[in-house]
């Protein structure tokens, strides 16, 4: 694992109250809407990020409001941390019409194009085109913006990721890929998935390619924003890999599925590096008391916009399928 | 007046709709060389940051395409072969065509599928002779099948313009047509508006793409003994079906041409919508590739399986007689 530059969260932009805050409100966020899953109010489940919250922390605190970034099925704290309305997107989960894309996206592809979030796909891996495509526009139109791609341990076997690779070091694009290796794809454990190595796939493309620790926000911040800033200089694509866990199971389902894939000792190995623990540690007392305050009045008021919100009209099923207003037919119609 | 070809129609327009808006954008293997004919001269004329030359990885450069559309930009995507476009219907029907619904109307996804290779090439082997226009259209994907050079340019400039994603077949079998007609006359076509090539009060024949000029010559095999209008619909999805209920309220009697497969193909959903909706008074035919067929490199083998003018002449005398 590569070690840092000491660079302090300031030096890159943050405060570690600010990451602390941010990664509370995404562990905050997740529990909240686990609690609205058992209740039925999200019908979909969710795919949990607890345990991951450091790395959205440090990318979302690295990147400038009109950056792009392409997030995944395990996206709520990705867009949390890029600065999406909690209200907003626990309305999105709900399936409410006052979710960030009008409760179209749901828990597993929601977009907020609002903080320049473009979309959340869970065709794994495929992420990583969408956002080489949008950092080459954003490149050829003459900003220094630059597009970010998130993805799991799972993506690294997919063609489409290595093709991305292959494009964005081709013709320099501005773009980072950052790989959540949270050691399983779903219930297959990374060491029997992925012959060599994850960063040496980007590194045989001439892509700088290295692991840091996902468990330490101020270790993902300063990384990350080495790694943008190298970006919006015209040095190309990067490649970076945190090392991270998630606590909960890899959808809300496991939660009654009966799986056994991992070790209960792995996981409380893990749980000790806690990554919100961390962060509090480097906030007085008296600072994280009142964030955390905080953070539960913003979720209450969440929660309660969320459930306040009206649902869609089933008039409206045929809604936004097509930009131009097409209405597609519908069975039995006319 | 000068003749224009078919490819030389796809050329104007991709040249015209690059000029008149900078978004608009063309990728694709070998374009630089303009292997299909379609990119001629563009490199000259805008250089290589918008003819953008692309290695052989469909998958990635489909979903590119998609990320610089949500970034302002018009992508063309040029598809040499059929079965290209299999290897990408996740990136297209999956990813651009849900891009609208998905995001609730934040983002629309401008991207134009250029297949200027469509269906058969003579002796070219299994693998690149689908027509595979009937998927795209089962996903709702916006698609268009242009007959003639003007439709060509017209219907591919519509679907640079068109908000959505749109699949353009320009079928192999078209390319040889030449059309009379001054660059000058050449505009744009709306999507999803059909067009008759011939009018008359029978037996309505709706052909695609390539077929129609096989339709227009069964119409004038059989004009004195039956009465034949052909209709194009131009766009196969969104269909126009207005435009096919309009012909049928005329003759009540119907006969698709289509180059898809039997099963599910296009001429399925047209005979089960007239049926469903529309006036009838015999019972309809369609003429089709056979179920699951697979052209292969042997034209003799090859022809036997398409749609032919024997089959849709003898398809329209049955259903010129026929009663309900």
């Amino acid at each position: 694992m590569q070690e840092t530059e000491p660079v302090s969260a300031e030096q890159a932009g943050s405060t570690p109250a600010e990451l602390y805050r941010t990664i509370r409100l995404i562990r905050r966020f997740e529990e909240r809407a686990i609690d609205l899953v058992k209740s039925g109010d999200i019908v979909s489940g969710i795919h949990p990020c607890i345990g991951q919250e450091a790395v959205a922390a440090g990318i979302g605190a690295a990147l400038r409001a009109d950056d792009v970034m392409m997030a995944n099925h395990r996206g709520h704290g990705h867009l949390l941390a890029k600065g999406s309305d909690p209200g907003r997107l626990l309305a999105e989960l709900a399936g409410r019409v006052t979710g960030v894309a009008r409760g179209r996206g749901g828990s597993f592809h929601p977009s907020d194009f609002s903080v320049g979030v473009f979309g959340s796909t869970g065709t794994v891996g495929h992420g990583a085109p969408l956002a080489v495509g949008v950092a080459w526009a954003l490149a050829q139109a003459g900003t220094d913006r630059v597009a970010i791609s998130i993805f799991g341990d799972g993506a690294v076997n997919q063609g489409a990721l290595l093709e991305s690779f292959n494009l964005a070091a081709l013709w320099r694009v501005p773009v980072l890929f950052v790989c959540e290796n949270n050691l399983y794809a779903t219930t297959l454990p990374v060491q029997t998935a992925v012959a060599g190595s994850i960063t040496a796939r980007a590194a045989a493309f001439g892509i700088p390619a290295a692991t840091y620790d996902g468990m330490d926000a101020q270790v993902v911040l300063a990384a990350t924003a080495a790694a943008v800033a190298r970006a919006r200089g015209g040095q190309g694509p990067e490649f970076l890999e945190f090392s991270t866990y998630r606590y909960e199971g890899h959808h809300t389902f496991e939660r009654t599925a009966g799986l056994h894939y991992r070790d209960p000792a792995e996981v409380a190995r893990w749980r000790a590096s806690d990554p919100m623990l961390a962060q509090s540690g480097r906030v007085p007392a008296a600072q994280r008391e009142s964030i955390d305050a905080e953070v539960e009045v913003t979720l209450d008021a969440a929660v309660k916009f969320a459930l306040d919100s009206p649902a869609p009209d089933p008039g409206d099923a045929l809604a936004y399928l097509y930009s131009t207003g097409l209405r597609p037919r519908a069975s039995a119609a006319g | 007046m000068p003749k224009l070809s078919y490819l030389r129609a796809i050329n104007r327009a991709l040249g015209d709709e690059m000029e008149r808006d900078p978004a608009v954008f063309v990728m694709g293997e070998d374009i630089r060389q303009a292997l299909t004919n379609t990119t001629i001269g563009l490199l000259d004329r805008f250089g290589e940051q918008r003819v953008v030359e692309t290695p052989l990885s469909e998958q990635a450069f489909t979903n590119f395409a998609t990320g610089a559309a949500l970034a302002g930009r018009r992508p063309v995507v040029e598809y040499q072969i059929p079965f290209l476009l299999l290897l990408v219907i996740e990136q297209i029907a999956n990813q651009a065509n849900k891009v609208a619904l998905m995001s609730g109307g934040q983002a629309r996804v401008p991207v134009t599928y250029l297949l200027p290779a469509a269906g058969w090439r003579p002796g070219w082997g299994a693998q690149h002779s689908d027509q595979p226009y009937s998927v795209f259209a089962h996903f709702g994907v916006k698609t268009v099948l242009p007959a003639t050079p003007t439709d060509a340019y017209g219907l591919l400039a519509g679907a640079i313009r068109d908000d959505d994603p749109v699949v353009v077949f320009a079928p192999i079998a078209a390319h040889g047509l030449r059309e009379n007609i001054a660059p000058a006359d050449l505009v744009p076509a709306p999507l999803g508006v059909g067009r008759i090539h011939r009018a008359g009060t029978d037996v309505t024949v709706v052909a695609t793409g390539h077929l129609v000029q096989d339709a227009l010559a069964v119409a004038d095999e059989l004009a004195g003994e039956i009465s034949v209008e052909v209709f194009d619909p131009r766009t196969i999805y969104p269909f126009d079906w207005a435009g096919l209920a309009a012909s049928l309220d005329k003759t009540g009697r119907l006969v698709v041409i289509d180059d898809s497969n039997l099963f599910c193909g296009l001429g399925a959903e047209i005979l089960a919508t007239a049926a469903e909706q529309m006036r009838l008074v015999a019972p309809p035919k369609r003429v089709t590739r056979p179920d699951s067929a697979v052209l292969g490199c042997v034209p003799e083998l090859d022809l036997a399986l398409q749609p032919s003018r024997g089959q849709l002449a003898t398809a329209v005398r049955k259903v010129a007689h026929g009663t309900g």
